[in-house]
């Protein structure tokens, strides 16, 4: 990496750079092959499930791929069925008028359930807001994923029940906490003891667009100044709302780890064994003391950023197209299938489950009731608070007026 | 007259347009301005037009967003910063309060900063937390910084206008629930602004009582000095428009027909512009009011979830209620 050309995505020639200043103040946009990884991306499964060779980029996670079992690709497979199930009922609940909102995670799977399923349960995780997966497998039931997207609560479930952070919608402000929280589990005496059951670390969840905030990059100086226990997960989906990598960033975010202090690791994200093995190293060393990582999953949002946005403005088709040819579950399957971790009833259970969970979804968010009013006024303190307990009373005396008038 | 029907975002389109087509310095910048045209398409097709040197798509960085347009401004530019959501504004508050604010005053003049930051406002959409908030009071308290609300489409169109030839930083809020409410927008340029950007707005005329209000809160108010009109009182509505500086003679001289005077915002009332307004017209008005200055607001909570808005934000009852309350006295 010392052309500074080569970190250029998609490499501009160089000679170009000289005149662009006169020409304009703005640089060109940088066409770059969003579909492809590069060399340096850890792989073990292509696109039609082959198991690929030992090469330089994956070979020092060669040996976790190497000691999983049968039973461990099917447990996978059915976290990435199942969340992909989960995420399609959220959308369906939004265009039926359930849901204000809905993010979806489609085609980010792999990335998620391979970084959910290497956190250990006395590690942490601190979510954006398109991590479903990672809730799924931190044990979060689907359905309180979606108070917040109905509008009844602002995250309704317990952080500490799972050791799962409440969503946050303000880019970049989770990874700050992250990394305080990482810095906590250091003076708690729970880093680098030895103690598998002991050991915890942190991991921090953001996309591209995010990387530009100014919290992302303070954590980054943070964490690597303390050495904290953390894991920055990037998930690179190619695109923030409308804008693609270019108009964030032109060194991709696992390069850039490197002028932090600590390394980066770029992983196919759509190939859930990688993903898992790559960030279960990562966390091994937090927990072992050696400091953060960064990880950037290499990935595709399939979707529009949320229901409100129409991607038709801004991407093209064949983008996707191509994407899609990469899908996270149909490559664990060919995986699976080429090398019998599973047969056919296997697959068929899994698609059943899937069935029932988005039953049971649709059914308790529909059961889900509105708020009762006066709870508003709950938890705005922990303490007392007179202006809080004044508006309170003043709100239940207005209330009471429309019974009387309704009485009369 | 070339007078035109069109939506409060068009107007704030159309009136962008103007401004890029009359100065070649200002440019538009923010998350998703450009291809997309914003998330609710106020810079809709201006990119196609003007070029991405003119219409940037930044970083999703709102620090930078507003850093980069102080250093834009003092090269000469006109940047108009978009921030997506009220909520958002925050990672550049320190920008805002600490260089935007300051900068004209501690380079003695010498320095200005010719910059707007529009800022999309306000509740009653039903979106997730962060896109709901009414945040004008943090800034309408910081000396050096001009903060306007445009309510209807005529004043986005020549608002926003006014606001880019201003040479002092202006925050200008956008009230995001009436951004497709139509109305006929007299877009004759010889004719120029119907009113100075700094002025208050008698939007309805009348005798019994005052309501003081801005934002999405000027159509609430309307309404309810119609309902309140069905039942014989006369209300009078005054549009601020202008939060930070208050029109005061505008405030005062309604204050001081109807002897009432009721202060309507979606923010919550503790500390908000009403408590402003109510000190201001109590110290000015005091022996022409018949009542104290009542407000109307939001409840001293973070903005709640969705399905409490209808409780949270004023309604024409909770506005009718106080006119009653003021009335009584
Ligand atoms: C501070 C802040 N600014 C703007 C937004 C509005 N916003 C929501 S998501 C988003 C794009 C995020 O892109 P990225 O970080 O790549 O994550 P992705 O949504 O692709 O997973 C923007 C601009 C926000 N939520 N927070």
């Amino acid at each position: 990496m010392s052309d500074p050309s080569e970190v250029r995505q998609g490499g501009m020639p160089s000679d170009l750079r000289h005149t662009m200043h006169h020409e304009t103040s703005v640089q060109p946009s940088m066409e770059h092959d969003i579909t492809d990884g590069g060399p340096e991306m850890v792989q073990f499964v292509d696109g039609d499930g082959n198991r690929l060779e030992t090469n330089e980029a994956n070979a020092p996670y060669a040996r976790i791929v190497e000691e999983m079992t049968s039973e461990d690709a099917q447990s996978m497979y059915r976290d990435l069925v199942l969340v992909r199930r989960m995420d399609a009922e959220g959308h369906a609940l939004q265009r039926q008028g359930e849901l204000g909102l809905w993010p979806s995670l489609l085609g980010q799977e792999a990335a998620q359930v391979g970084a959910g399923r290497a956190l250990k349960p006395q590690d942490y995780a601190f979510p954006g807001y398109r991590e479903h997966g990672v809730a799924w497998c931190r044990g979060v039931d689907p359905v309180n994923l979606l108070g917040m997207f109905r509008g009844v609560n602002h995250g309704g479930w317990n952080s500490n029940e799972n050791n799962f952070h409440l969503y946050t919608i303000v880019i970049g402000n989770q990874m700050l906490h992250a990394t305080g929280y990482a810095m906590g589990m250091q003076r708690d005496g729970v880093v680098g003891t030895g103690d598998p059951e002991k050991d915890a670390a942190v991991m921090a969840f953001t996309g591209d667009g995010g990387t530009a905030q100014g919290d992302y990059n303070e954590a980054m100086v943070f964490a690597s100044v303390a050495n904290a226990p953390l894991v920055f997960f990037v998930q690179n989906n190619q695109w923030a709302i409308s804008e693609p990598n270019y108009k964030q960033f032109r060194i991709p975010p696992y390069q850039r780890a490197r002028g932090f202090g600590f390394p980066g690791v770029r992983v196919d994200g759509n190939d859930v064994l990688a993903v898992y093995a790559v960030t279960k190293a990562a966390l091994d060393a937090a927990r072992a003391g050696q400091g953060p990582t960064l990880i950037e999953a290499f990935t595709y949002r399939m979707g529009a950023h949320t229901t409100s946005d129409d991607p038709t403005k801004y991407r093209i088709a064949s983008e996707v197209d191509i994407w899609r040819e990469k899908d996270p579950i149909k490559r664990m399957r060919g995986f699976m299938e080429a090398n019998g971790h599973a047969d056919p009833e296997f697959f068929a259970q899994v698609d059943a489950e899937a069935d029932e969970l988005a039953a049971r979804i649709r059914r308790e968010c529909q059961q889900m009731p509105d708020p009762a009013p006066l709870t508003m006024f709950d938890n705005v303190y922990a303490g007392d608070h007179p202006v809080v307990a004044a508006e309170r009373e003043e709100f239940i005396a207005y209330q009471a007026s429309f019974v009387e008038e309704g009485a009369n | 007259m070339a007078s035109q029907k069109m939506t409060l975002a068009k107007g704030l389109n159309t009136g962008l347009r103007k401004a890029m087509e009359n100065d070649p310095k200002v440019v538009l910048m923010g998350e998703d301005v450009g291809k997309l045209g914003g998330v609710f398409r106020i810079t809709e097709g201006l990119q196609k037009d003007f070029g991405e040197d003119r219409v940037i798509d930044t970083p999703l960085a709102e620090s930078g967003i507003v850093g980069t347009a102080v250093g834009l401004a003092m090269r000469g530019y006109r940047p108009v910063a978009e921030i997506q959501f009220d909520g958002f504004i925050y990672p550049a508050f320190d920008q805002i309060i600490s260089q935007v604010a300051k900068m004209h005053y501690r380079s003695l003049g010498h320095l200005k900063l010719p910059m707007v930051i529009r800022v999309p406002f306000g509740g009653g959409i039903g979106a997730v937390e962060h896109h709901s908030e009414s945040n004008e009071a943090y800034f309408a308290h910081t000396a050096g910084l001009r903060v306007v609300s445009c309510s209807d489409p005529s004043d986005a169109y020549w608002m926003i206008q006014q606001a880019i030839e201003t040479d002092d930083p202006v925050l200008f809020y956008e009230p995001k629930r009436r951004y497709h409410e139509r109305a006929e927008v007299d877009i004759d340029d010889a004719a120029g602004a119907p009113l100075g950007l700094h002025q208050a707005r008698v939007v309805r005329e009348g005798t019994d009582l005052t309501l003081v209000t801005y934002g999405p809160m000027v159509k609430t108010c309307t309404q309810a000095a119609e309902a309140a009109a069905a039942e014989g009182r006369s209300l009078e509505v005054i549009d601020l428009r202008s939060l930070s500086p208050l029109d005061r003679e505008t405030i005062f001289a309604s204050a001081k027909k109807t002897g009432r005077v009721v202060v309507v915002h979606e923010a919550s009332t503790f500390l908000g512009m009403g408590a402003e307004l109510a000190a201001l017209i109590q110290a000015e008005c005091f022996y022409n009011l018949e009542a104290p200055v009542l407000r109307v607001g939001g409840y001293n909570l973070p903005y709640p979830p969705s399905r409490f808005e209808e409780h949270f934000l004023p309604d024409l009852d909770r506005i009718l209620d106080s006119v009653d309350k003021s009335l009584a006295f």
